[in-house]
């Protein structure tokens, strides 16, 4: 307690420092992958299938060693100053700190869908898909909203199953109507 | 004369009722798609991807450059209307455009821009005819080596002519290179970063990486940073011309092409680079330099007419050679791959109908698309009102339904997500998209190839050189990878 009384700057400038270079976590998810290419290439068992001089572990193995000299590159880039640009746009504002819980609302909206498709099929589960991330996004008309879901919903289904012959599952709605 | 009587029999193929409607279809849907902030064409067509499922290839080809050519003359509403441009190719019409259409000269600055990507897109398509079946007869002895060649420098000209940072784009090229892994390796059958899932054995399908780093990976990035308050596009009545301005713009809608058609061919990022440079080339020879900046109508006609040509310069690359030198080339490629078909020298031998057929149809859109955008201009300016939690949310829709329909499964709806946050991640830290999806659409041929030339040469690695072709393209390589050296050098002498 009377420790982080003491040093409530060291590790503010801590937490700055790391949120400033938070770039580095790129390297670490780029260290990750790469130490994980490399063994699954090098535990591969190759001795029967080879054909020709290169084999199925030699791209592999080029491309983990590839990722781990990139991840350790680009720590030096960000330690030396630089920075990664975020990505401008029409409808983007970085004048203003990322807003996390939007993005946590619609990958929740997002993974829901991924469960509902099946038992209740797309009609449905398409239109709470639409629904949620148009409330996500901050759209708070309670009456226009599912009804746009509901209709854009059921339009798709419709053109995408009967149409253009891309099958959907219709859910136990459709075993209704 | 024998492209001629090919593009002739190409026309009885694009004019077909059912091709027609699918070339107007692709207009109409690249042009709302342009327009809308947001949605970019790569986007666009990799959105529909699933559509292609139930259609032959011809009309799915026609259609997706329609797409291209469409979103093109949108987007430079955007640009000219709302000073924020969406697609890198409308960025330099913002800059004159939207000042002639504050001084109350939108009309003109619209005009000149659709009338440039027609003059760009008519220039250009010809001399894809003139040019394609010259280069596919170059080409067309070419073998393993010279493809592997061919794919090295797509992927070392992504990642180094592009974006700010070589590294960056070096580790965006990584990771689409092992998503490309994911599966049964194509000549042994060996399971590679499977995991022992049966899922993953079939590899991560093409469209759920393209769906998920352009469409969830965007539509993920633009929620974190939504801007409360959307800019106001400029009213605007229908685009004419005055006759002085006419005798402004004519030549500068000739110039473009020049310019834009060539480094559309390159893999130099498309059409960013000749934009800006056709605008400093109009503002060098213009009578009128004291007006760019101020609202300069050959700054809007030349590098509009600029990009639409380098549309047409990137095809030849993509049909010719397989190399696909823009993201939206790269999702089409997807596409022939989804069909089976291999783009590259044989494909006019193999597919003389395909191919025509969507040439004659590029000259049969950009006289739809000429048709659509001058009198209903003001009506696509009316897009840029709808509210953006509607936009956004109706990408997530369409990105869920093409993941679905890609095998009928929802984990490849978890998978979608998984690679749009990636997506999402690589865009708040300055990774281009562009190398990543190159490397999974050209990743697992590029091994191929490499497998084969090292099988025919027994393992010697001067098998990877062996003929002048592939020598020809790693000079271009080690050029490229040289040039920022030398520019240090050049500079160090300067200072």
């Amino acid at each position: 307690m009377s420790d982080e009384n003491n040093t409530p700057s060291r590790s503010a400038t801590a937490r700055s420092w790391l949120r400033e270079h938070s770039e580095l976590g790129v390297c670490v998810l780029l260290l990750a992958l790469g130490v994980l290419v490399l063994t699954d290439a090098l535990t591969m068992s190759v001795d029967i299938t080879q054909r020709g001089p290169v084999g199925p572990r030699t791209v592999p193995v080029a491309v983990g060693i590839g990722l781990l000299a990139v991840a350790v590159l680009l720590a030096v880039d960000v330690l030396r100053g630089g920075r990664g640009e975020a990505e401008g746009g029409e409808d983007v504002d970085l004048g203003e700190p990322a807003d996390r819980r939007t993005v946590a609302l619609l990958t929740g909206v997002f993974l829901a869908f991924a469960v509902l498709i099946g038992p209740l099929g797309f009609p449905i589960s398409g239109a709470l898909l639409f629904w949620g991330s148009a409330y996500a996004l901050g759209s708070r008309h309670h009456d226009r909203d599912p009804l746009i879901a509901a209709g854009l919903s059921l339009v798709t289904y419709f053109v995408f199953d009967n149409l253009l012959g891309v099958p959907l599952p219709g859910g136990p709605l459709m075993g209704v109507l | 004369m024998d492209s001629l009587n090919s593009l002739i029999d190409g026309f009885g193929t694009a004019l077909t009722p059912v091709n027609l409607l699918w070339a107007a279809l692709g207009v109409l849907l690249g042009t709302a798609i342009g327009v809308l902030p947001g949605i970019g064409p790569a986007m666009a067509v990799a959105l529909l991807l699933p559509v292609t499922y139930g259609l032959e290839p011809t009309g799915a080809f026609i259609m997706f450059a329609g797409i291209y050519y469409g979103a093109m003359f949108g987007g430079s509403t955007t640009s000219i209307l709302l000073n924020t441009p969406g697609e890198s190719a409308a960025v330099v019409a913002a800059i004159e455009g939207n000042r002639m259409a504050k001084a109350g000269r939108g009309a003109q600055a619209l005009a000149a821009a659709a009338i440039g990507h027609f003059a760009g897109g008519m220039i250009g398509t010809i001399l894809l005819v003139v040019l394609a079946p010259t280069v596919a007869s170059l080409a067309v002895d070419i073998g393993a080596p010279d493809y592997f060649a061919i794919m090295v420098l797509a992927f070392i000209a992504v990642t180094s002519v592009l974006g700010s940072s070589r590294i960056r784009g070096l580790a965006s090229l990584l990771i689409g290179l092992t998503i490309g892994l994911v599966g049964l390796d194509q000549m042994t059958g060996q399971q590679r970063l499977t995991f022992g899932s049966l899922q993953l054995a079939d590899g991560i399908d093409v469209v759920i990486v393209a769906v998920g780093l352009f469409a969830i990976g965007e539509a993920l990035w633009v929620a974190a940073h939504l801007r409360r308050s959307t800019g106001k596009p400029i009213p605007v009545g229908r685009p004419w011309l005055g006759r002085a301005d006419v005798r402004r713009t004519w030549k500068s809608w000739l110039r473009g092409p020049l310019i834009g058609f060539p480094f559309g061919a390159i893999p130099a990022g498309g059409a960013e680079i000749p934009t800006f440079l056709s605008y400093v080339t109009e503002k060098r020879l213009s009578k009128h330099r004291d007006e760019f900046g101020k609202g300069a109508i050959e700054g809007v006609a030349g590098p509009e007419s600029a990009a639409s040509a380098s549309a047409a310069g990137t095809l030849v690359s993509m049909l010719t050679l397989g190399l696909p030198t823009t993201a939206v080339a790269a999702v089409m490629l997807a596409a022939f791959q989804q069909y089976g078909i291999q783009p590259g020298p044989l494909l006019f031998e193999r597919e003389p109908d395909l191919v025509w057929g969507l040439i004659a149809s590029l000259f049969v859109g950009m006289v739809l698309l000429l048709a659509l955008n001058l009198p209903l201009a003001p009506l696509w300016a009316k897009l840029l009102r709808i509210p953006r939690p509607y936009l956004y949310a109706g990408i997530l829709f369409f990105a869920a339904i093409g993941a679905y329909a890609v095998g009928g499964e929802a984990v490849d709806l978890v998978i979608l997500l998984v690679i749009g946050l990636i997506g999402f991640g690589m865009r708040r830290y300055g990774l281009p998209v562009l190398p990543a999806i190159i490397a999974v659409i050209l990743g697992p041929s590029a091994e191929q190839q490499l497998r084969r030339a090292l099988q025919i040469s027994d393992g010697s690695v001067t098998g990877l050189v062996d003929t002048p072709f592939s020598v020809t393209v790693y000079v271009i390589v080690a050029l490229i990878l040289l040039w920022p050296l030398g520019r240090k050098v050049l500079g160090r002498d300067r200072a």
